[in-house]
């Protein structure tokens, strides 16, 4: 008897012991004589359950999760009987959390195995390219558009013009660069997609080359993200060798080709403009608009810079045609997104659907609130720059405009919970510190009012003319706001207002805890 | 000074500089490739990569000194990098920094007297739904609670 079984190379299952599963099962396998095949395959995101073991059935992949080195040779036993097992989910692709979720994007993350380009093509893979090749790059950049797809980096900026612009600008070369510097806390996307479908981001990028006449391609991956670098780098070696990139794509006459490179620590160069800096060479300093990437980004050329999940939807609209897509989702947000339930999360991990859901279906019924079991008291939407909501605002559809109206933002997807321990004055004291350590210096009210910030929210906190130093506090909101560059001085305030507008409880004396320092 | 590195060497350095002479604005990728080697970025290294890809020595040193990531001189045997992001804070993050620094005996961004630690903050390592989360020498640890965070401490002072 043979047993193929599918434990996961995501990061998320790795940090919780995945690699030493694979050890173990092999261990026990060998002591039975088992013949036993191991596929590390991504995770299909259901990271409270990681990690979480497959194994193949007649009647498809039955799961197991959370498997720890203790249970492997129970869980062993179980695969061969087919039998009960405490751990056991039953069949991986029926289990609810799943069935919930529109997968377009993810549709394959988790199910194959991120390596080889053949099981990439098996499901469905390059079907997108494909029917790109027999297209002309205004037909491309048409379905692009139709399809509603905007900017899943961020800021929600339409695909398709940003294409068009790039397609229809006249230079010696263009290029596109995939923004994967996901710095965003509360965001994992970008990272799962590269580490389990790592050709559904190369083959988005390749049909923008095609599609806007760029011959090189860059994916900028920040450098806390190993295990996505090695997959990409993989992926970009495996789709040569298979004739998916080089100088004669597929025998089309068509060249593209990608190069990964790595971050080094620094959140503003996920800014779009600094992130070119950084390509370039230089310290990452966020540039002027205009003139705009599309029009002179990386060394001076027109630039397609789009992030992760933005290329990664393409081969799908590509494929199932613009309609397809677009037929998902509310108002202007047309679609799917790949949506994290991180932090103090009982069912974390990536959950995709289409627009229009609200925050209060995702925090407590699909996240189903907090790990630790007290009542959700603020969740962060967006990351660092990203509002914080309280539970009575929980009926926001998740837009968005929805969301743009109640001051918040909808970032790349990231819902990070709090449950009422979190102390709201010190998460708006984080925000500014962060802006502070992070900023890249050019602007006055990001590099001097984060730190201003800083004192003024620790000043509240001791009881120091607590009114007072709060209009100041709203007064140095307001100045970044209006007076900077871009978003990362811009939205700080974000964080900071919602936490003082929706906890003005928190803003005061802290009692003094006698264990502090 | 970490065995997995090598020792200073001018000849080695500018070995490595050549090896990305043909990268295109490569100067970041030469300092990730330095530090690899040498585990830092050692002082005389920007004046060679300044000369080589015809830059200000300032230019370079600008660079060297924006990003985070690279060392001015060795870390400890052991990099231990805590998740000091939101999400991880919502998981209780700050009261297993606190039991770092505690039983280090260092504050984050220190290395421990006897040159085995380097504690360090990093924001977010992308395992917020597992989170707590770690990084040590560059193995990633997750769902840390007083238990797996005392158990990383022990092998990182070994
Ligand atoms: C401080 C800051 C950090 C950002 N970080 C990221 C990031 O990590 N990933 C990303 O795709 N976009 C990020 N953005 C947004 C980018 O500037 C840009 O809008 C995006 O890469 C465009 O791609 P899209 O249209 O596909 O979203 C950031 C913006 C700011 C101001
Ligand atoms: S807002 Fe801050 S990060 Fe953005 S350009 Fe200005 S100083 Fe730089
Ligand atoms: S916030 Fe800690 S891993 Fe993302």
């Amino acid at each position: 008897m043979s047993l193929k079984v599918y434990i996961p190379c995501d990061a998320a299952a790795v940090c919780v012991g995945a690699d030493e599963l694979v050890a173990a099962f092999e261990a026990q396998a060998a002591q039975r004589k088992l013949e036993i095949e191991i596929v590390r395959n991504g995770s299909r995101g259901l990271l409270w359950l990681e990690p979480m073991v497959e194994v193949a059935t007649p009647n498809g992949r039955v799961a197991f999760g959370p498997v720890e080195d203790k249970d492997v040779a129970s869980v062993l036993d179980a695969m061969i009987a087919d039998g009960p097992h405490d751990l056991r989910l039953g069949i991986a692709d029926d289990i609810t959390w799943l069935k919930k979720q529109t997968r377009l994007t993810f549709v394959r993350c988790g199910i194959v195995d991120p390596r080889p380009v053949e099981d990439y093509v098996a499901h469905d893979g390059y079907k997108g390219l494909t029917r790109a090749l027999s297209m002309d790059s205004a037909g491309i950049v048409a379905d692009v558009t139709t399809s509603g797809l905007r900017g899943r980096g961020g800021a929600g900026f339409p695909t398709g013009i940003k294409w068009k612009t790039v397609a229809d600008a006249q230079a010696d070369r263009k290029f596109i660069v995939c923004n994967a510097d996901e710095g965003d806390s509360g965001t994992f996307a970008d990272r799962m997609i590269m580490e389990g479908d790592p050709f559904v981001v190369i083959e988005g990028m390749t049909i923008a080359g095609i599609a806007v006449g760029a011959t090189k391609g860059y994916i900028y991956i920040r450098s806390e993200y190993p295990h996505a670098i090695i997959a990409m780098e993989e992926g970009i070696k495996a789709a040569k060798r298979a004739g998916w990139l080089g100088d004669n794509i597929k025998g089309s006459g068509r060249a593209f080709d990608l190069e990964v490179r790595v971050g080094a620590g620094a959140y503003v160069c996920g800014e779009e403009t600094s992130l070119l800096e950084s390509l370039e060479g230089r310290r990452g300093i966020v540039r002027a608009k205009p003139p705009l990437p599309a029009h002179k980004g990386l060394f001076g050329k027109p630039t397609v810079i789009n992030n992760v999940l933005s290329f990664a939807a393409i081969p799908f609209i590509l494929d199932n045609g613009a309609k397809a897509y677009a037929d998902y989702g509310m108002g202007r947000s047309r679609g799917t997104m790949p949506i994290q339930l991180a932090g103090n999360v009982k069912f974390g991990g990536l959950f995709e659907v289409a627009f229009g859901i609200t925050l209060g279906e995702l925090v407590d019924d699909i996240a189903g609130g907090t790990f630790t079991g007290k009542p959700v008291r603020a969740v962060q939407v967006g990351g660092p720059l990203g509002a914080y909501f309280p539970p009575s605002m929980f009926d926001t559809p998740f837009d968005y405009e929805a969301f743009a109206k109640r001051d918040g933002l909808i970032g790349h997807g990231g819902i990070t919970i709090f449950d009422d321990s979190v102390d709201m004055s010190k998460m708006a004291r984080f925000a500014m510190e962060f802006c502070a350590v992070e900023s890249c210096g050019k602007c006055t009210p990001c590099r001097i009012g984060s730190t201003r910030g800083v004192e003024t929210i620790d000043k509240i906190r001791r009881g120091e003319q607590v009114a007072d130093n709060l209009l100041v506090l709203q007064d140095l909101s307001n100045t970044m706001k209006f007076g900077s560059l871009c978003a990362l001085g811009g939205f700080t305030p974000y964080p900071v207002m919602s936490a003082l507008k929706h906890f003005p409880e928190d803003f005061g004396p802290v009692p003094q805890v006698q264990a502090a320092e | 000074m970490n065995a997995a590195y090598e020792p200073w060497s001018a000849a080695r350095c500018t070995e490595i500089i050549g090896a990305y002479a043909h990268v295109e604005g490569g100067v970041i990728v030469v300092l990730h490739a330095i530090q690899h080697a040498f585990g830092y970025v050692p002082e005389p290294a920007i004046p060679m990569i300044a000369e080589a890809r015809n830059l200000s020595r300032a230019e370079v040193h600008g660079v060297f000194t924006f990003y985070h990531d690279f060392r001015h001189e060795p870390a400890g045997k052991h990099v231990l990098k805590i998740c000091r992001a939101e999400a991880c804070q919502a998981a209780g993050g700050d009261a297993l920094t606190a039991r770092a620094e505690q039983q280090l005996g260092v504050k984050l961004g220190h290395t421990t007297a006897d040159d085995r630690v380097t504690l360090e903050p990093i924001y977010c390592l992308g395992l917020c739904a597992t989170a707590p989360s770690a990084m040590l020498d560059g193995r990633i640890v997750g769902r840390l609670d007083e238990k797996r965070m005392d158990a990383l401490l022990v092998e990182a002072q070994r």
